[in-house]
């Protein structure tokens, strides 16, 4: 499932935008491919963020990923409910399962991101 | 890659498919912690038809079979199996297997999918004239049915009474007119069958078991479910470069000579004990990790390593130089990532598995699930 009222990045993350900063969590495709997600190491709040950097982990039982930021920014509040219930990204990847929220955003770094339509044909020319 | 009978059943449930051991094999269908759960508190069904099967008959069986593998033949019953090792002439371990007695001088072996043919060539070179072997494992298709209500179960699709069948013995029976064998044994450490007959009849009984309620589990279930438990992988805690001896299965390790014996008793330097690691917290170590005590020294190698669904940590398996093993005693796991905390804690890591307990008490109408033996599955090795 991809959501149409978000954008989306290469490495499967996505941002929500609201005024000048956003909410970040990874795609249903992602956590699907991750399988059961056991584990999560989040970026610090006030930490400095550069789009398309390593900016935490996100473990499952069978496998391990990096996370990567999909815009730069600065870390304003981490969802820290993933500590000991990291399954919520396995359920609700665009809700309950969200990462952190990121502010003072770029404009263009925003715009150069995948709309719902073109993460969907990025997945297919990925599969 | 080869494929297992079951292998269109896999793909009509969803499975995720993966090569493991030259097979293309479910590594899981709805997900690996539903199906680890499934199997602690209910039933599941695995396909493990991957794995290999010989049988030897003939009056040099037993002899033969008492020099080849390290568990002590002469003392198993007709309707007993026991699990033991393959070793090599300097005391590795070429492969762990489980050995049925079907009489007197007829057994029966199962091994490992990636190690069948090479067991099967050691084993033979290794026979005297009076023993006929065969490889059966492309004939037999083998499923485990494992979880508190895998009795019943068993005992719904079963034509004949499954009672008073004990923890490591086998039984034959009657599946929809056909003969299957079936053993109390499996790598979950809860109570279940393994069950061995045609693969056309393997394809009914799946399905028949998924009917009756058993929730279908991949290759990744079944092994956070035995690294719970502690039992090795081969491939992992054994290989042929690594003294038998160190696994700890003591009883594995029978009082007599048989191929690597001598090697393994009068093995020199310093010896490493196969131990389990409860993990502080979430994170995940890895095979190869570096295992080092407080003042920094390595001291040993992690062999396995996952998160525990059913303790909601991490744990891991590894082998700890001599002096490091006692239970309770604090050590660090280097990652990729960063040190981890470890307790060293014996196995099984999860102490509530039913694999051990009586059957019938599983097979009455209205029976408590929760009059589970506690403990009773503590001691290492698999009888």
């Amino acid at each position: 499932m991809i959501k149409d009222d978000r954008k989306y990045s290469k490495t499967h993350e996505w941002a929500m935008r609201s005024g000048d900063s956003a909410v970040v969590g990874i795609s249903d495709h992602a956590q699907d491919a991750l399988g059961d997600i056991t584990f999560v190491e989040l970026p610090k709040v006030g930490a400095t963020l550069k789009q398309g950097k390593e900016c935490g982990v996100i473990e499952s039982v069978k496998a391990a990923s990096d996370l990567y930021s999909p815009v730069s920014g600065k870390v304003t509040e981490i969802n820290g409910s993933l500590e000991t219930a990291p399954e919520a990204i396995n359920s609700d990847p665009y809700g309950s399962g969200w990462l952190f929220k990121i502010t003072s955003l770029d404009d263009a770094e925003f715009a150069a991101l995948m709309d719902a339509a073109a993460y969907g044909t990025f997945m297919e020319s990925e599969a | 890659m080869k494929k297992t009978p079951l292998y269109e059943k896999h793909l009509a449930l969803g499975a995720k498919m993966a090569p493991f051991g030259g097979y293309e094999m479910p590594i899981q269908y709805k997900s690996i912690i539903f199906e680890h759960n499934a199997t602690r508190q209910a039933a599941s069904i695995f396909d493990t038809c991957h794995m290999g099967e010989f049988s030897f008959r003939g009056p040099g069986a037993l002899g033969d079979l008492e020099r080849i593998v390290s568990c002590t033949v002469a003392s198993i019953k007709v309707g007993q199996c026991r699990y033991g090792f393959i070793c090599n002439e300097a005391g590795g371990v070429i492969d762990d297997q489980i050995l049925y007695r079907t009489g007197e001088e007829e057994f029966y072996m199962v091994v490992n999918a990636s190690t069948e043919a090479n067991d099967f060539q050691w084993i033979t070179s290794h026979l005297s004239s009076n023993t006929i072997a065969e490889n059966l494992s492309a004939k037999i298709a083998k499923i485990d049915l494992q979880g508190l209500s895998s009795p019943k179960i068993c005992a719904k699709l079963m034509e004949e009474p499954i009672r008073g069948l004990k923890y490591y013995h086998f039984m034959h029976n009657r599946y929809r007119g056909e003969k299957v064998l079936l053993s109390r044994t499996g790598y979950t450490g809860e109570i279940g069958f393994e069950f061995y007959s045609t693969p056309e009849l393997a394809l009914r009984l799946w399905d028949d078991c998924l009917a009756a309620g058993a929730v279908p589990a991949g290759l990744g279930a079944r092994d956070t479910l035995r690294l719970e438990m502690g039992y090795p992988l081969y491939g992992h805690e054994l290989d042929e470069a690594t003294n038998a001896a160190w696994s700890g299965f003591s009883r594995a390790l029978g009082d007599k000579q048989f191929i690597g014996s001598g090697a393994i008793r009068t093995a020199t330097g310093t010896p490493y004990h196969l131990s389990g690691l409860l993990i502080e917290g979430r994170r995940t170590a890895h095979t190869g990790n570096r295992i080092t005590d407080a003042a920094g020294e390595v001291i040993g190698r992690v062999t396995s390593g996952s998160f525990s669904p059913s303790l909601g940590r991490a744990v891991a398996l590894g082998y700890l130089r001599d002096g490091n093993q006692q239970s309770g005693g604090s050590v660090s796991i280097t990652t990729d990532r960063g040190a981890l905390q470890a307790t060293v804690s014996e196995t099984p890591l999860y102490r509530k598995a039913s694999g051990r307990a009586n059957l019938d008490d599983f097979l009455n109408e209205n029976q408590a699930i929760s009059s589970l033996p506690q403990g009773a599955s503590h001691d290492k090795g698999r009888s």
